[in-house]
C-alpha cells in the first residue's frame, strides 16, 4: 500500500514538474507547480511529517502560488506573448540539466543509507516539533519574524517606486527600456542646474 | 522504503528545476523553477530527518519555507516593477548590465 502510494506520488511529482518546465502557457505552469506541491505534501504525509505537509499546503500551494497567479493575471501573460528561447539553447539547457542529473546520480548511487522504517514515528508531529522549535530554535524563530517584517516593507517600497514613471507614460513620454529607470532616478540632474545657471548668466549679461 | 528512492526523486526534481532555469526566458517561470529546486531540497531534508530520527532537519525545512515566502514577496515585487518599466518579463531585455 505504502509502496504503491510512493510510486504514484513520485510519478505525479516528476510529471508535473516536467509540465512546469515544458508548458507554453504560464498559467498552466503555475497549476502544474501547485500539483507538484500537493504531491510533495503527500510524500511528507507518507514520511509521517504531518506538520510540514500542512505547512507546505498552506504556505506554498495557498499563499505563494496565489501570489504567482495574481502577478501572471496582472500582466496578462499567455502562450502568445510567451518569449521562447531558440531550439539550440533549449537543447543545450536540457542536455546540461540531464548531465547534472547523471553526475549527481553517479555520485550518490553508492551512498550507504539506512532505510526509513528503523526510526521512531512521532518526530514529525506538531507536539514534538513545537517543543523543539520553542526550546532550541527560539532565536531563529524571532529573527525570522524580523525578516518577514523587512520583506513586507521592502515589497511595499519596491511596489510604490513604480508609480512615477507610470505618470510619465501617461503624459506621453517615450518609454525606452531600462533607460527610463536611470532617467527617473536622476531627475534633479546637473543638466537642469547648469541650464538654470547659464540662463542666470545670460540675464546678467543682458543687464 | 529505502532512503535512496527519496534521494533520487529529489535529485530528479532539482535537475528539472535547473533545466527549466536554463531553458525558459520568462522571469516568472524561472522564479517558479527556483521554487521547485527549493522544494526538492526540502523533500530530501525531510527524508534524512526521518532516516536519522531527528527533528532538527524538519525545523530547518520550516525555516526554508519562511525564507522562501519572504523571497517570493520581494522577488515578485521586483518583477512587477520591471514589468512596469519595460512592459515585458523577458530576461533577454534585462541585459543592460553587460554594456
Amino acid at each position: 500500500m505504502q509502496e504503491a502510494l510512493f510510486w504514484v506520488l513520485t510519478f505525479i511529482a516528476i510529471a508535473c514538474s516536467l509540465g512546469v518546465v515544458l508548458s507554453r502557457n504560464p498559467v498552466n505552469s503555475v497549476l502544474f507547480l501547485i500539483l507538484t506541491f500537493f504531491a510533495i505534501s503527500g510524500h511528507y504525509i507518507l514520511m509521517n511529517a504531518q506538520f510540514l505537509a500542512v505547512v507546505n499546503i498552506i504556505v506554498y500551494a495557498g499563499a505563494i502560488m496565489v501570489l504567482f497567479l495574481f502577478v501572471i493575471m496582472l500582466m496578462n501573460l499567455n502562450a502568445d506573448v510567451e518569449p521562447q528561447k531558440s531550439r539550440l539553447i533549449q537543447l543545450a539547457g536540457a542536455l546540461s540539466g540531464g548531465s547534472l542529473l547523471l553526475v549527481l546520480l553517479a555520485a550518490t548511487r553508492t551512498a550507504i543509507l539506512s532505510p526509513l522504517e528503523k526510526t521512531p514515528n512521532d518526530i514529525g508531529l506538531v507536539e514534538n516539533l513545537g517543543k523543539v522549535l520553542f526550546k532550541d530554535y527560539v532565536l531563529p524563530f524571532e529573527i525570522s519574524s524580523v525578516l518577514f517584517l523587512s520583506a513586507m516593507i521592502g515589497a511595499v517600497v519596491i511596489g510604490k517606486k513604480g508609480d512615477e514613471p507610470n505618470r510619465e507614460v501617461a503624459s506621453g513620454e517615450q518609454l525606452d527600456g531600462m533607460d527610463n529607470l536611470i532617467r527617473v532616478d536622476e531627475s534633479p540632474s546637473p543638466h537642469t542646474t547648469q541650464t538654470a545657471s547659464s540662463s542666470l548668466e545670460a540675464e546678467e549679461f543682458n543687464a | 522504503m529505502p532512503t535512496q528512492y527519496y534521494l533520487f526523486l529529489a535529485l530528479a526534481m532539482f535537475c528539472i528545476g535547473v533545466m527549466g532555469t536554463l531553458m525558459r526566458r520568462n522571469a516568472i517561470i524561472i522564479f517558479m523553477c527556483i521554487e521547485l529546486m527549493l522544494n526538492a531540497v526540502n523533500l530530501l531534508l525531510v527524508a534524512f530527518s526521518k532516516m536519522y530520527g531527528h527533528a532538527d532537519a524538519q525545523i530547518m525545512v520550516f525555516f526554508i519555507m519562511v525564507v522562501a515566502a519572504a523571497e517570493v514577496s520581494v522577488g515578485l515585487a521586483v518583477i512587477v516593477l520591471m514589468y512596469r518599466k519595460v512592459h515585458s518579463v523577458d530576461i533577454n531585455i534585462l541585459n543592460r548590465l553587460k554594456h
